[in-house]
């Protein structure tokens, strides 16, 4: 195992690797198969670089845990927009969530559908392409047009078109209190018309949750305590058409829920769907398994027997992410979703120019 | 600034290549006729000009394809055009080159409320996209002070922001799917009506591409439900410092207002006069607003105003209703008008981190006054994108090109202190041979490389953004 200490001793393991590398954080969202090859560990990259809370932003190294910057934060009453989800409750992994590893899956949570993913919220970065070389792109300031914008782009890029030594955050005001708008009995349909019908109210909904278990139906407001409270009332009022609404102050199930705890230990695999919202109740009628839906009915956590190809079921709507199985299942049907031709060819050709010796091969290589 | 001389061996096949393009095309997409193509000269940067070989104005994404597989075999450049508002100089033509414009392709083409998605034809323009949602009370968040004009593809192509963005973000953060034509001709479509990319997030590096990697003829966009209200408040301070203190100190109490703006002494004084907005006689100005419903509203305003006076302001109103609201913003959307009646500007872009406020504004403050230009500060607070406006004589001789040197002293100042060239009008040719200030060499290859994959050949949008030193290799290269 290769673990430098600076971006520089990283670049350097790079241009000396002489076979292919899997690029390693905590080890905590490695979904895909272990890859042959050297593992390339960032985690000796830590440490928070520059935080201002008065600006909004944050630079840290890849490495640095997840729990630090999250401490660092609270500190000063701030938080991430994308509310990123920890994977190790559903992998049954120890080890500690790193910065890089949560930018590099594009990681987000429940809030993702109002606030945007980890992309939406990444201003700058550093990373070390295959040819061994420090790249920068963005900075450290919200609104930036400067020249293309690979930081994004390595957002979600799960290794395969560099390794990320440094990021750049945007951050938001942390949440003064917190309340739960929850409905029993909603059939998919159902559920799917109201959580909509609640994201189309002028009153900021940032999560919309339905569990067929049940079936319950989840809302969340967050704010301050006067708006959340006025906010629950005219959400309820304005929803009394879709079911009977209690509101519930207090943190709720939410962190359960963005980790998807439910779904830990559970037999099978498992998969998140994409899909516009409109096309849930359709999609999840044709699941063979145990599923819930999370952003409105846009984001779908489907369980599915062991090898199960989920893609099929899914019709045109969307696309689907392995997120649990075996290695074999991963190497048969592809952790990915298989992209159209067009697509495909810029996709290779972009690996090909970031990465000509093909270190970084094994796509999608799943850092933590 | 300098432009490559045009290729005469394609300027000789003139003809020819219109031929094949009128063919292609229905009568009135093409435009050839010399006194016509004057229009398309220049954007809204107008001290450079050139007239285009050609502008072809396709209906559909299929005529957008056939007129760029004809210009790809041969061999000529093609600049995209939505509205011609960029700043940049994003849409200046060169001699060789052909027009590309979208603005006959303006259609919406699904709205879902359901999925709170509008999928358009991208000559639609920024204010028509809120204005097909208006009824239904929704609203599309990025809006650019040139939203009447400037289109979709322009908004995409340059990553645009507006006063609103500290809290929904710039263009980038409200896009979900495009269709793109790439320069050979191939239709590709990227991204749709869900959230994620299913892999590489190829959206994030379309957006705010300046036309360098293929043509959007097509945009899913996201869009919100209008606020129940939004009331600001006006405070004024005898200090550039203070007013800068006041928005760092607002943002740490964790409050994040929908806009921040702030105005110097020469900004107030001029919107003041052209506008009769009654703003206060002072050194700095902010604009601060808020959204909620009435009582939400009264109370952020409340906290905001507590924070605000313990600054000492010079002036403090806390707008009651729509009409003075109206009030309080009159002067700043003027803003670029009333600098325009005075006198000629440049108006720049860079961004800076929050915490260099002050630094920055005496540093803006020393270069003007040893250039002995004025120079006007209007920007957007909360996210550090400055406007310097730096005031000339256009008909003086030589004052342009000194008010251009003071505008790259300014950008470069940007950079040292943290920030970047541009917060959301782009490089284009204006700030193109600066960009090396901000990047290493190795950054810009990177930044090619994604070019070079879209674009093999180099012919899109030739010679914007890039120095053209860096990028001479790739060029050369196009040209054999
Ligand atoms: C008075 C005024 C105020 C402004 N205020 C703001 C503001 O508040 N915020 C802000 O961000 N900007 C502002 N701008 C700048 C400008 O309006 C924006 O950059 C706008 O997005 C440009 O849109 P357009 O359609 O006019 O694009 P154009 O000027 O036609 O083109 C801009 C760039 O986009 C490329 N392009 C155009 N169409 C396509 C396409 N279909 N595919 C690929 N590339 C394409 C062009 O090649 C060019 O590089 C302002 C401009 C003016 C004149």
């Amino acid at each position: 195992m290769l673990e430098p200490v600076s971006e520089s001793a990283l670049a350097q393991a790079v241009r000396g690797a002489d076979g292919p590398l899997a690029i390693r954080g905590g080890g905590t969202r490695g979904g895909a198969p272990p890859r042959d090859g050297t593992v390339l560990s960032v985690a000796g990259l830590t440490g928070i670089t520059l935080y201002e809370p008065g600006a909004l932003t944050l630079v840290a190294r890849a490495g640095t845990p997840m729990a630090e910057i999250d401490a660092a934060l609270e500190a000063e009453g701030q938080r991430l927009a994308f509310e990123p989800w920890d994977a190790r409750a559903v992998l049954g992994r120890d080890g500690v969530p790193t910065l890089g590893g949560c930018v590099a899956t594009n990681a987000s949570g429940p809030r993702r559908m109002v606030a945007g993913a980890a992309r939406d919220s990444v201003i700058g970065m550093r990373f070390v392409d295959g040819t061994g070389t420090a790249v920068k792109s963005g900075g450290r300031v919200m609104k930036n047009v400067t020249g293309l914008d690979l930081a994004k782009l390595l957002c979600g890029s799960r290794g395969a078109l560099g390794v990320i030594t440094e990021v750049s955050l945007k951050l938001l005001p942390g949440i003064a209190a917190t309340a739960t708008l929850a409905a029993d009995g909603l059939s998919p349909d159902a559920a799917v018309a109201a959580m909509s019908a609640a994201l189309c109210t002028p009153y900021e909904v940032t999560g919309a949750v339905h569990d067929p278990a049940g079936p319950r139906t989840l809302l969340r407001l967050e704010g301050t305590e006067a708006s959340v409270s006025y906010r629950a009332d005219a959400l309820a009022r304005a929803l009394s058409r879709h079911g009977d609404w209690r509101a519930e102050h207090g943190p709720g199930p939410w962190a359960d829920l963005r980790d998807a705890r439910d779904f830990a230990g559970g037999a099978g695999d498992l998969w998140r769907i994409s899909l516009r919202p409109s096309d849930a109740p359709a999609t999840v009628a044709a699941l063979p398994g145990r599923w819930r839906m999370d952003w409105g009915g846009g984001l779908i956590w489907a369980e599915a027997p062991e090898g199960t190809d989920l893609r099929a079921a899914l019709a045109g709507a969307g696309h689907a992410t392995l997120v649990r199985a075996g290695a074999d299942t991963h190497r048969a049907l592809g952790t990915l979703h298989p992209e159209p031709a067009p697509v495909a060819r810029l996709t290779d050709g972009l690996r090909a120019r970031f990465d000509p010796r093909g270190l970084f091969s094994a796509h999608p290589g799943v850092p933590a | 600034m300098q432009m490559p001389t045009p290729d005469t061996a394609i300027l000789s096949r003139r003809a020819a290549v219109l031929r094949r393009l009128a063919a292609a095309l229905p009568e009135p997409a093409l435009i050839s006729d010399p006194a016509a193509l004057r229009t398309y000269e220049c954007d809204a940067l107008t001290a450079y000009r050139c007239p285009p070989m050609a502008v072809v104005l396709p209906g559909s994404t299929q005529e957008v394809s056939a007129c760029l597989r004809i210009c790809h075999e041969e061999g000529v450049p093609v600049v995209p055009r939505g509205s011609g508002t960029s700043l940049a100089g994003g849409a200046l033509p060169t001699a060789d080159s052909i027009i590309l414009g979208v603005s006959r392709m303006t259609e919406v083409l699904e709205t879902s409320l359901a999925d709170r998605i509008i999928r358009v034809q991208t000559g639609i323009t920024n204010l028509s996209v809120s204005g097909a949602v208006e009824d239904d009370g929704f609203f599309y968040a990025p809006d650019p002070s040139s939203q009447l004009a400037c289109a979709i593809a322009g908004n995409i192509a340059m990553n645009s922001g507006g006063a609103h963005c500290l809290k929904y973000g710039v263009t980038t953060n409200n896009l979900l799917g495009v269709t793109l034509v790439l320069m050979d001709g191939t239709v590709v479509e990227i991204g749709g009506g869900h959230m994620d990319a299913p892999g590489l997030d190829l959206l994030s590096v379309i957006c705010g591409s300046e036309g360098q990697l293929g043509v959007v003829t097509e945009a899913m966009l996201r869009i919100l439900p209008r606020p129940e209200g939004a009331r600001p408040v006006l405070i004024g301070y005898d200090s550039s410092e203070t007013a800068g203190q006041c928005v760092s100190d607002i943002i740490k109490a964790g409050i994040l207002p929908v806009a921040i703006e702030f105005m110097d002494r020469p900004c107030i004084r001029a919107t003041d006069e052209f506008s009769g907005a009654g703003y206060p006689d002072c050194e700095a100005m902010l604009i601060v607003e808020v959204e909620g419903s009435d009582p939400e509203i009264d109370e952020q305003l409340g906290i905001i105003s507590q924070i605000a006076r313990r600054l000492d302001p010079v002036e403090l109103r806390v707008s009651g209703s729509a009409e003075e609201s109206a009030r309080i913003w009159l002067g700043r959307k003027s803003a670029f008008g009333a600098m325009g009646q005075i006198n000629d500007y440049i108006c720049l872009d860079g961004t800076i981190p929050v915490s260099e406020l002050p630094a920055m504004l005496r540093g803006i403050a020393d270069l003007s006054g040893r250039y002995g230009l004025e120079v006007a500060n209007v920007f957007h607070a909360g996210d550090g994108n400055m406007h310097p406006l730096i005031l000339f004589d256009a008909n003086a001789d030589g004052e342009l090109e000194k008010a251009e040197e003071l505008g790259a002293e300014i950008l470069t100042l940007c950079v040292k202190v943290g920030g970047c060239l541009t917060g959301e009008h782009g490089v284009g040719v204006e700030k193109r041979d600066l960009m090396e200030t901000q990047f290493d060499p190795a950054d810009l290859e990177a930044q090619m490389r994604v070019k070079d994959v879209f674009d093999p050949g180099w012919l899109l949008n030739p010679a914007k953004v890039f120095p053209l030193s860096v990028s001479a290799g790739r060029r050369g290269i196009a040209a054999e």
